[in-house]
């Protein structure tokens, strides 16, 4: 099994999220992680979906998915050739004592304290998945007391965009 | 798909017209709109039952000279009638239904029009749009239950949607690889003051099928084809969408390869022609089964390797090379690896394999199949389809189906259920012509027969239709008959009537040790009546029949016959077929222990198929085992 990042482009319209997470898992595969957000097209949703499967089972589910009528594009973002990023945001347990080690580390990471209390701070981090596991790894020992993830977003390397020709689709048809 | 094969009647959605005004602007209801897409786009056929949330709708429908509807009984009746209209006109079926329940009883007809890629619209209507959500009475989200088993579906909310939506829906359904659409309105906008205008601008940028094959590929293709010294043309239901049967038959004369056609593609190549091997699969033909296990090369044609096609999928065709040509581009590769992908509609597939084929030939490259033609020869002379009469004197039920596909006018439809009198009638009629043979192939749906004759019937008044059914599969949708018998559908059924839901009880004989756990449908000559018995009976077939066909079916306002004796079988099928002014149901008391031959077990290799029950064919391989 290894990753594979799809980078999904569908019309923006009531329930298509819905067709695709129904078609993942209808079809047996599990999502990892999952994003979705408006494009610089206001018609157009751009789902970045993260899954852990063999390529043979990949062709077949993005093959299903460019079945749906709302799905425009399919774009698998290899990691060489992109740029991956999460966000997180981190309560970590922070007194008087530890908090000048937890704001260290934060440094170190070039993540951001972006709220302070007697007991604790909000940390939030951006980075590739690998980077912000080993910075919460290092907040462990202080003590999580919440973390909420987004799923991973990613975009093609160089000038190319895989948005243009999709706009241009859906400019024919309009 | 092509143009010809859904029928050139509707006119396809335009894209936007370049500005141009649009031909048609009349102001109307959204209900009205409706139905002025509806006759615009060429459907002249709605099964279906008003209801609360689609009332609005029916009552311009009540004024429409070009929409016929036909008022049936249950609601999965209107779907599985839209059906068979599409499979037996190639144009778009349609059916229509209220909110909630009536949406959720075509659940099964959608689901099973889905499997077997059947051009359907089902129109439903929905709660008021500010009700949605709220589980307002007969409230049901129809979109999100229906996701799954439909090629796509629509919520309209906004009354100006509906001409753009209705020719979507049609378009979607039709083109491609066919398929069911969903479109729910709600009661506000079939209510709401609208402009209908008429062609709408579609908008479907994400929906763009292939058609036209690569030419590589194709090929390709014909190269394995004249290098092969096993091929085998595995021709699936996609011929029969795509209209392809005359090119198909271009390619296998050309070829000289042998065919064999899938229970979906019955009638693509005529079962009469000498190079059709028969069916393949669980129940198909020892010549087909074998030969695709035996075959270096599978050329597979609008076809896709279901579980039912090749048994154990990892023992399937262990020799072959694979072409695999069809219009969906996720079947390729999905069950089994192919080594030339096709993607496109089967009938320019087939057309350029034969102008590919005939390159080959000219340049000497003509493949030979006659040592190939010995053992399939061989083969199919020894292990025909066959049964054996029963020795009580009673009828055999393939003999049955058998008189009834030999005495049928020529260009007679059948629609078949579910189960054992399905399998016999894919074996014992010939099916010379496309689109004689409808069944529910890949849902595999009881009480398909008797909606769907009747929705072929509708679509094609001078053909005779013949139901073949079951006792259990009629038992869920017999009801349909007095839809028939009011509407002027005069479909004739033939209920294969053994007591028993016969291919459950089949399983039970062979896996089971004949313990028949409910699967007796007639009550036991002990007055036993629960369902269940075990080992075989003393008396086959005795003890009264509960219901009795006969007097149902006059209830319904049909003619009925009853036929329990052999030497009186070909007088009834004769007097049933007289009869054209109304339904006729024949009801044949057959014996019930009959069996469907040849058989792959569930989960065994297709090497294990079983000419006749303990019989394993003898393909000389014996010292290999």
């Amino acid at each position: 099994m290894s990753k594979h990042t799809l980078s999904v482009l569908v019309e923006n319209k009531p329930g298509v999220l819905a067709r695709i997470t129904a078609l993942f898992s209808r079809r047996g595969f599990n999502i990892d992680s999952l994003a979705v957000g408006t494009t610089e097209h206001p018609d157009i949703s751009r789902i970045t979906i993260v899954v852990n499967v063999e390529s043979l089972p990949l062709e077949q589910v993005t093959k299903q998915l460019n079945k749906l009528v709302n799905v425009l594009k399919i774009v698998e973002l290899e990691p060489g050739a992109a740029i991956h990023r999460e966000l997180v945001l981190v309560k970590v347990r922070a007194d008087n004592e530890t908090r000048s080690q937890v704001v260290e580390i934060v440094q170190l990471f070039r993540a951001k304290t972006v709220d302070v209390s007697p007991e604790a701070v909000t940390i939030e981090a951006t980075g590739s998945n690998g980077k912000l596991e080993a910075m919460l790894k290092m907040l462990e020992p202080y003590g999580i007391k919440e973390l909420v993830q987004s799923g991973t977003i990613a975009i093609g390397r160089g000038a190319r965009s895989i948005t243009d020709r999709s706009l241009r689709a859906l400019d024919r048809s309009a | 798909m092509t143009e010809q094969a859904t029928g050139a009647h509707h006119p396809q959605p335009r894209a936007r017209n370049g500005g141009q005004p649009p031909a048609i602007t009349e102001h109307v209801t959204g209900a009205q709109s409706l139905i002025r897409s509806l006759e615009e786009v060429g459907a002249d056929t709605v099964f279906g039952i008003p209801g609360g949330a689609i009332l609005p709708a029916y009552d311009p429908l009540m004024d429409s000279s070009k929409v016929r509807h036909v008022l049936v009984r249950h609601e999965q009746g209107a779907g599985h009638a839209a059906t068979g209209y599409a499979q037996a006109t190639g144009k778009v079926g349609v059916c229509m239904a209220t909110s909630g329940p009536g949406a959720t009883n075509l659940v099964t007809p959608i689901a099973d029009a889905h499997m077997d890629s059947v051009p359907v619209v089902a129109i439903t209507g929905q709660v008021a749009s500010k009700a949605i959500g709220t589980d307002a009475f007969q409230e049901a989200d129809i979109c999100g239950i229906t996701m799954p088993i439909t090629k796509h579906n629509f919520l309209v909310t906004d009354p100006a949607e509906i001409p753009k939506t209705i020719a979507e829906a049609f378009h979607i359904a039709s083109s491609g690889r066919p398929g069911p659409v969903l479109v729910d309105i709600a009661k506000d906008a079939l209510q709401a003051q609208t402009t209908f205008v008429w062609p709408p601008q579609t908008d479907l940028p994400g929906y763009r099928p292939v058609t036209k094959p690569h030419a590589k590929q194709i090929r390709e293709a014909a190269r394995l084809m004249a290098e092969a010294k096993r091929p085998v043309l595995y021709v699936g239901g996609g011929v029969l969408k795509a209209g392809a049967t005359g090119e198909l038959r271009v390619l296998a004369e050309q070829t000289g390869a042998p065919v064999t056609t899938t229970l979906m593609a019955l009638g693509a190549f005529p079962d009469s022609h000498p190079q059709h091997l028969g069916m393949p699969g669980m129940h198909g033909s020892v010549a087909a089964v074998t030969a695709l296990q035996k075959a270096d090369l599978i050329v597979a044609l609008g076809a896709r390797f279901d579980d039912r096609v090749t048994g154990k999928l990892d023992s399937f065709a262990p020799f072959a090379k694979i072409v695999h040509a069809d219009i969906d581009p996720a079947e390729i590769g999905k069950n089994r690896a192919a080594d030339v992908p096709i993607v496109g509609d089967a009938r320019e597939v087939i057309a350029d394999l034969v102008v590919a084929v005939q390159a080959e030939q000219g340049e000497g490259r003509t493949g030979d199949y006659t040592e190939w033609w010995e053992s399939l020869n061989r083969w199919r002379d020894t292990y025909p389809l066959g049964y054996d009469q029963p020795e009580d004197g009673s009828l055999s039920p393939q003999q049955v189906i058998q008189r009834i596909g030999r005495l049928a006018p020529e260009g007679t439809i059948y629609a078949a259920g579910v189960g054992q009198h399905q399998m016999w009638a894919a074996h014992f009629i010939d099916y010379e012509q496309p689109a004689t043979w409808l069944n529910s192939g890949g849902a595999g749906t009881m009480g398909y027969a008797v909606p769907a004759a009747m929705g072929a019937k509708a679509g094609q008044p001078d053909r005779t239709v013949w139901a073949i059914d079951g006792d259990g599969c009629f038992q869920m949708t017999n009801q349909e008959l007095v839809t028939c018998a009011l509407n002027n559908i005069p479909i004739k059924v033939a209920i294969i009537n053994n007591g028993a839901l016969g291919m459950v009880r089949q399983w039970q004989t062979l896996f089971y040790n004949q313990r028949y756990s409910n699967t007796v449908l007639r009550s036991g000559p002990d007055g036993q009546g629960i369902g269940s018995a075990e080992g075989q009976a003393k008396e086959p077939g005795a003890g009264t029949r509960v219901p009795d066909f006969v007097k149902l079916s006059e209830a319904m306002g049909c003619v009925a016959l009853r036929c329990e004796d052999p030497a009186e079988l070909d007088k009834v099928i004769a007097e049933a077929n007289a009869i054209n002014d109304r339904p006729v149901v024949v009801d044949f008391i057959v014996h019930e222990d009959a069996m469907v031959w040849p058989m792959v077990a569930a989960g065994t290799s297709n090497d294990e198929v079983m000419a006749a029950r303990g019989v394993r064919p003898d393909f000389g391989d014996t010292e290999e085992d």
